[in-house]
C-alpha cells in the first residue's frame, strides 16, 4: 500500500451557515458530512472533519488540497470554517517555510452549482439566497449555467431580483418572495464543493462579510453636567 | 511525563492574536500580532474588528512562530490554547485554529484559563513559581486579585472588579483628558509630569462598609465619573484643566487601591510572593508604588518583563508545559470557548 499512487484527496469546509465538511478523491469518488445547527461551529467543526477522515481511512496528512467555504455568512461561524481551512492548508509540507493556502470560494456558488448538476436544473437565470438575520438575505444572481452575475450582496428580501430562487435563505419571507420560490438545493453540499474544487469560481480566501463591524467611532463624549453647562452659556 | 513538555500556544482572547512555543521554562518563540491601531478611532476594543483581525493574522503568526523556534511540529507535547475568558468571537478563532493543529498533528489539545496564563508566563522568566502566591492581574480586560496554590491545578479568584477593568479606566479618562487611546502609557507619561496629591480622588470600595463585602474587589466606575465630573465643572468654570495633575491624582487612585489590596491580600492569606500581570502591570507608578509596599511587609514581587505581561501565545505555552508536566487530561476537541470561564477552571 506504501507505494500507491497519490489519491489527490479534497477536504471542503463551509460554516456560512451549518456545520459542512466534504471530501473527494481522484476516482471521482465523494462524500458529504454536516451538523445541522448554526451555533456551534468552533465545537463541532473539527471533530466533523477527524470523522469524515476516520470513515474513509485516511488522516489530514493525506489530504492534498483543500477548499473552504468564504460567505457571505453570519461572521463568527464563517471565521470557525476559514481559519480551520486555513491552519489544516498551512500545514502542508514545507511548513514553515511555506504556507499553503485553501481555494476560497463564495457559499453561494456551491449551491448554485449543485442546481445545475442536479436532475432538474434551472431554465434560465435563477438566485441564490441565505439567512443574512436582521430581515435581510445575503444573495448572489446566477445564469444557467451556475455562473454568478456579479458581486454576493446582503439587502432586504424585497430589493431581490424577480428570478426563480433557491438555497438556505429561499424559505424564509414567503410573503415577499412566495411567487418565486423554486424546486432546488436548500443545503450546502460540502462534497459537490470537493469534488468540484476546480469548477468552482475562485473567490480568494478572505471572508465575504459583505458588513462592516458595528461600531461607532468616539466623537464626543458623554456630559455628566449637561444642566450646568447649559446655564453657563445662557446669555 | 516528560519534565520538560514542548508546547505551542495560542491566545486570542481580546485584540492580540499571540501564537508562542516553550520547551518546559524555556520560550522558544512569541510571535505576538495587535490589532490595537484599528481599535484607536473607536478608542475601546470593537470585539468584531478584533476577530476579523485574529483571522487574519493567525496563521501568519503560527508560521513566524514555528520559523523562529526551529523545532520540528511532530515533536510537540501538546497544543495549548485560551478558551476562556474573553470576547466570544476572538477565542473561537484561536480555538478553532488549534484544534486544526492538534488534529492535523495528531497532538493533545489543551483548552486553558487566560488568567492563569498570566500567572505562568512568568515562569520563563523567573524560573518556578513559589506558591502559595498573591498575584494581581490587570489590564484593560480584566482586573483580578488571585491566591495561587498550585499553577496547574488550583487557583482561587479572591478578588475582581465589580465593573469596569481599570486599563479600561485609564482609556476612558483619557479620552476624558482629550488624549489618545490606549490610555495607560499616556496617562503614565502625563502623570509623570503632575502632582498625584493635586485632587484626592475616590478609592472604590475601600470604606468600611465595602470593606465587609468587596475586601479584595475593585471598582473604578465612581472614579472614571469623578474625574469626569471634575474636568468638566472645570470648563465649565471656564478655567483650564491641569491634565497632568489629573492624570497623576487618577493614576494615584487606581495604584493606591490596587496596592493597597493586593498588600491586605497577602497579609491576610500569609502570603510571601506577590506577582504582578497584564497591561497595567507596565504602569510606572503601580510598579513603584507595589515595590514599596511589598517591601515594607516583607514580600517579594515578580514581574514578567512587559512583552510578556501583555496577552501573548507564550503565556498560554507555558501554562501548558505546567499543566502537561502535572499530568493534566487533554481537552475533547468539542470543547468550546467560554467568555467567562471561572479562573478556578485552569484546564477545561
Ligand atoms: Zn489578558
Amino acid at each position: 500500500m506504501t507505494e500507491q499512487k497519490s489519491a489527490g484527496w479534497v477536504c471542503a469546509v463551509d460554516t456560512s451557515t451549518d456545520i459542512c465538511v466534504g471530501l473527494a478523491n481522484r476516482d471521482g469518488w465523494h462524500g458529504s458530512w454536516r451538523i445541522d445547527d448554526r451555533r456551534s461551529h468552533s465545537e463541532q467543526l473539527q471533530p466533523l472533519i477527524n470523522t469524515a477522515c476516520a470513515e474513509q481511512g485516511i488522516t489530514l496528512m493525506d489530504v492534498e488540497r483543500h477548499v473552504v467555504g468564504v460567505g457571505p455568512g453570519p461572521f463568527t461561524g464563517l471565521r470557525v470554517g476559514i481559519v480551520t481551512s486555513r491552519t489544516l492548508a498551512a500545514l502542508g509540507d514545507g511548513f514553515p517555510k511555506t504556507v499553503r493556502v485553501p481555494k476560497g470560494v463564495c457559499s453561494l456558488d456551491v449551491l448554485a452549482l449543485q442546481w445545475v448538476l442536479g436532475d432538474t436544473a434551472p431554465q434560465g437565470r435563477f438566485v441564490v439566497a441565505s439567512d443574512a438575520r436582521r430581515k435581510e438575505l445575503y444573495w448572489a444572481q446566477y445564469d444557467a449555467s451556475g455562473q454568478r452575475i456579479g458581486r454576493p450582496q446582503v439587502s432586504a428580501p424585497t430589493s431581490l431580483p424577480e428570478l426563480p430562487l433557491i438555497g438556505s435563505g429561499a424559505d424564509l419571507y414567503p410573503e415577499v418572495l412566495g411567487d418565486r420560490i423554486a424546486v432546488g438545493p436548500r443545503r450546502l453540499d460540502a462534497g459537490v464543493m470537493a469534488a468540484h474544487i476546480d469548477d468552482l469560481q475562485d473567490a480568494g480566501s478572505e471572508p465575504l462579510y459583505l458588513r462592516q463591524p458595528d461600531a461607532s467611532v468616539a466623537t464626543t463624549r458623554k456630559s455628566t453636567l449637561v444642566r450646568r453647562r447649559l446655564s453657563a452659556r445662557r446669555p | 511525563m516528560t519534565a520538560e513538555p514542548l508546547i505551542l500556544g495560542i491566545e486570542s482572547s481580546c485584540d492580540e492574536t499571540g501564537v508562542g512555543i516553550v520547551r518546559g521554562h524555556t520560550l522558544l518563540a512569541n510571535e505576538v500580532a495587535s490589532s490595537v491601531e484599528e481599535h484607536v478611532r473607536f478608542g475601546g476594543v470593537v470585539p468584531e474588528v478584533a476577530s476579523r483581525a485574529h483571522l487574519e493574522a493567525m496563521v501568519p503568526a503560527l508560521q513566524r512562530a514555528c520559523e523562529t523556534a526551529q523545532v520540528d511540529l511532530g515533536e510537540l507535547d501538546g497544543i495549548a490554547v485560551t478558551a476562556g475568558p474573553g470576547l466570544m468571537g476572538a477565542l473561537v478563532v484561536g480555538l478553532a485554529s488549534a484544534k486544526a493543529l492538534a488534529s492535523h498533528l495528531d497532538k493533545p489539545l489543551y483548552g486553558l484559563n487566560h488568567l492563569a496564563g498570566h500567572v505562568a508566563v512568568d515562569l520563563l522568566e523567573h524560573g518556578p513559581l513559589p506558591t502559595p502566591c498573591v498575584a494581581l492581574l490587570v489590564s484593560g480586560g480584566h482586573t483580578s486579585l488571585l491566591l495561587v496554590n498550585d499553577i496547574a491545578t488550583d487557583i482561587v479568584q479572591i478578588g475582581s472588579t465589580i465593573d469596569d477593568a481599570a486599563g479600561e479606566a485609564f482609556d476612558k479618562v483619557a479620552r476624558v483628558l482629550g488624549l489618545p487611546y490606549p490610555g495607560g502609557p499616556v496617562i503614565d507619561r502625563a502623570a509623570q509630569n503632575g502632582d498625584p496629591t493635586a485632587i484626592r480622588f475616590p478609592r472604590g470600595l475601600t470604606a468600611r462598609h465595602d470593606l465587609a463585602r468587596h475586601r479584595f474587589d475593585f471598582s473604578f466606575s465612581g472614579l472614571k465619573t469623578a474625574v469626569a465630573r471634575w474636568v468638566e465643572q472645570r470648563e465649565a468654570d471656564g478655567d483650564e484643566v491641569p491634565v497632568n495633575d489629573v492624570a497623576a491624582s487618577f493614576q494615584e487612585a487606581v495604584c493606591d487601591v490596587l496596592t493597597a489590596k493586593a498588600v491586605d491580600a497577602c497579609q491576610e492569606y500569609g502570603v510571601q510572593h506577590m506577582l504582578i500581570g497584564g497591561g497595567v502591570a507596565a504602569n510606572s507608578r503601580l510598579r513603584t508604588l507595589l515595590a514599596e509596599r511589598t517591601a515594607a511587609i516583607g514580600v517579594e514581587l515578580r514581574r514578567p518583563r512587559p512583552g510578556l505581561c501583555t496577552d501573548n501565545g507564550a503565556m498560554m505555552a507555558a501554562l501548558g508545559a505546567e499543566v502537561v508536566r502535572s499530568g493534566g487530561r487533554p481537552s475533547r476537541l468539542t470543547i468550546g470557548a467560554d467568555s467567562g470561564l471561572p479562573v478556578s477552571t485552569i484546564l477545561v
